[in-house]
């Protein structure tokens, strides 16, 4: 599982039938510094997602599972919503919390 | 299964049901002399594992799945399943 921002969707409209009001979106992996790393990549939604917010994915097999159809064909798949950027804790920005309090 | 080091965790209250009641920790990855990589990743907790603790990551999704929750079959790719005390290594082997 990674940390990513949503940044942008993706339309199709002829896809696999399971996919049928499934939501696309281009995701880019961040660090733990919340800096971009690696390429975007596309990922099926499963929690209702929407561009800019803080995401986590995970990735393989599994990410057929949030859905009834999980005969699914995704590898990617979004599975929660961080509550904002403030709420990713690593040494560094737990610090910078405090401060700001 | 690959050594981490727990840096965090996050918090996110809308997510997929079967992720209620676990902790989602930020861990960075190790290498076998301890050193920490660039590289980081989340994994959920299933030994109560705290910030600093070098760990021990599965990144399968049932195995993963069957630690955090007791069930298998839940969107769950990697998961903390042990606290690392020590590991040994080879003198020729050290860097």
């Amino acid at each position: 599982m990674q940390l990513a921002r949503v940044i942008g969707n993706l339309v199709s409209t002829i896809k696999n039938e399971t996919l049928e009001g499934r939501k696309f979106l281009i995701v880019q992996t961040l660090n733990a510094d919340l800096l971009p790393n690696g390429k975007p990549m596309i990922a099926l939604d499963a929690i209702g997602a929407g561009i800019g917010e803080l995401v986590f994915w995970c990735r393989g097999k599994e990410a057929s599972f949030p859905f009834k159809r999980d005969n699914t064909p995704t590898d990617c798949t979004i599975v929660g919503i961080i509550d904002s950027d403030k709420h990713v804790f690593n040494g560094e920005l737990r610090m910078v919390n405090e401060y700001l309090k | 299964m690959l050594l981490a080091r727990v840096i965090g965790n996050v918090v996110a209250t809308q997510k997929n049901q079967r992720y209620e009641g676990t902790r989602i920790m930020l861990c960075r990855k190790l290498t076998a002399e301890l050193e920490e990589t660039d590289e980081t990743m989340l994994a959920l907790d299933s030994v109560s594992a705290g910030e600093g603790d070098v760990v021990l990551i599965v990144q399968e999704g049932w195995s993963a799945s069957t630690a955090t929750t007791g069930k298998a079959g839940a969107a769950i790719d990697s998961a903390i399943i042990g606290v690392v005390d020590y590991v040994d290594l080879l003198p020729d082997e050290k860097k």
